[in-house]
């Protein structure tokens, strides 16, 4: 696998581990420059030879791992088209995000997402694409989707629903309000809490464990035991997209769009 | 259990720590956004730290509305 530097995010493999840095200034937003990279990423990680046995996705940035969708630009784009046009531009970018995210998620390589800070929204579904998250004290994870009228759209309630108990799921969901680390680990959702800005020497020392295992017997012991929920994902993508259509969704969009703060949904 | 002075006392340490601000520099009826001029995502690394600090949970949307020390310390106290 070769390595790549782009502008929203880059990697390099080392020692059989692939590291996948995003540093797409100012909160690792996923929008249309994120997602063409990250395309590229999942086309460069299905074709990667055998030789590469981890996988690790941190953050370069100081906030956080992911701020989640680029709702910003999610509005600009949808200014002066139809109902009928944005949800088919919205059905569209999610069907491109949900295609990378099976990719890591089905990857046969241990996937670790490191993670620090903020890992909001779409930020926390690449993060639960990931096989392990191991996660610093100033992690905090949350799926804020609901205050815009919205569900998770990249895969997050169906990999939560596969990770962790429903009750927790609908503690998350429904209140909107973020975990940390620790209430985190509790539930089940991370494996490793570490000290601050250790996520990544941890998840390191983690990948050189991992590289001692078979890579073959590693990856059969994932398929067995980490199934894709397709037809749920794809259910999600239905609700999500019959829910952007309506007005509730705009005003809040517009809202967002309107503020200055970075997460203007936060008290 | 701490009162909530004591309580309120630590925050403020917290935020001077967290914000690396001069020590006495902020009062409990300090606006913290202003006065620190920090936004939502500042404060909730503060509020990271907090609950880290204090071993408990404090669900973000009861911090909504509140922006000084003093009501922020009154309901961690009631978490204790």
């Amino acid at each position: 696998m070769n390595n790549f530097q782009g502008k929203t995010l880059s990697w390099k493999m080392e020692a059989r581990v692939i590291e996948l840095a995003l540093h797409h200034a100012p909160h690792n937003e996923i929008g249309s420059a994120v997602l063409g990279e990250l395309e590229a990423f999942a086309e460069a990680l299905a074709s990667a030879d055998n030789n590469c046995a981890a996988l690790i996705v941190y953050s370069e940035l100081a906030s956080g791992f992911s701020a989640g969708a680029d709702l910003r630009e999610l509005h600009r784009r949808s200014q002066g088209l139809s109902a009928t046009e944005k949800t088919a531009g919205v059905r569209d970018f999610l069907l491109r995000i949900h295609r990378v995210l099976n990719t890591i998620d089905a990857a046969p390589v241990t996937t670790i997402a490191a993670v620090h800070g903020i890992t909001f929204g779409g930020g926390f579904e690449l993060a639960l694409a990931c096989d392990l998250i191991i996660a610093d004290k100033t992690a905090r994870f949350c799926f804020p989707e609901l205050r815009l009228g919205l569900i998770p759209g990249f895969g997050g309630i169906p990999r939560l629903k596969r990770d962790i108990g429903n009750a927790a799921i609908r503690d998350m969901l429904l209140t909107g309000r973020s975990f940390n680390a620790a209430k985190a680990q509790a539930a089940g959702l991370v494996g490793q809490v570490t000290g601050e800005g250790q996520a990544l020497a941890v998840a390191r020392t983690t990948a050189t464990q991992i590289c001692k295992f078979d890579s073959g017997t590693a990856a059969a012991a994932k398929e067995f035991i980490k199934p894709i929920p397709h037809e749920e994902l794809r259910r999600e993508i239905d609700i999500f997209c019959e829910l952007f259509s309506r007005p509730t969704v705009e005003e809040g969009l517009r809202k967002f769009v309107e503020s200055a703060d970075a997460m203007p949904y936060l008290p | 259990m701490p009162s909530v002075q004591e309580v309120t006392d630590e925050v403020l340490q917290l935020a001077v720590a967290h914000f690396k601000v001069p020590l006495g520099g902020l009062s409990p009826d300090d606006d913290f956004f202003k006065k620190l001029g920090i936004d939502s995502l500042q404060a909730l690394a503060l509020l990271s730290r907090i609950e880290n600090h204090f071993h408990i949970e404090l669900p973000d949307y009861e911090l909504q509305g509140v922006t000084d020390f003093r009501t922020l310390a009154a309901r961690i106290h009631a978490r204790l």
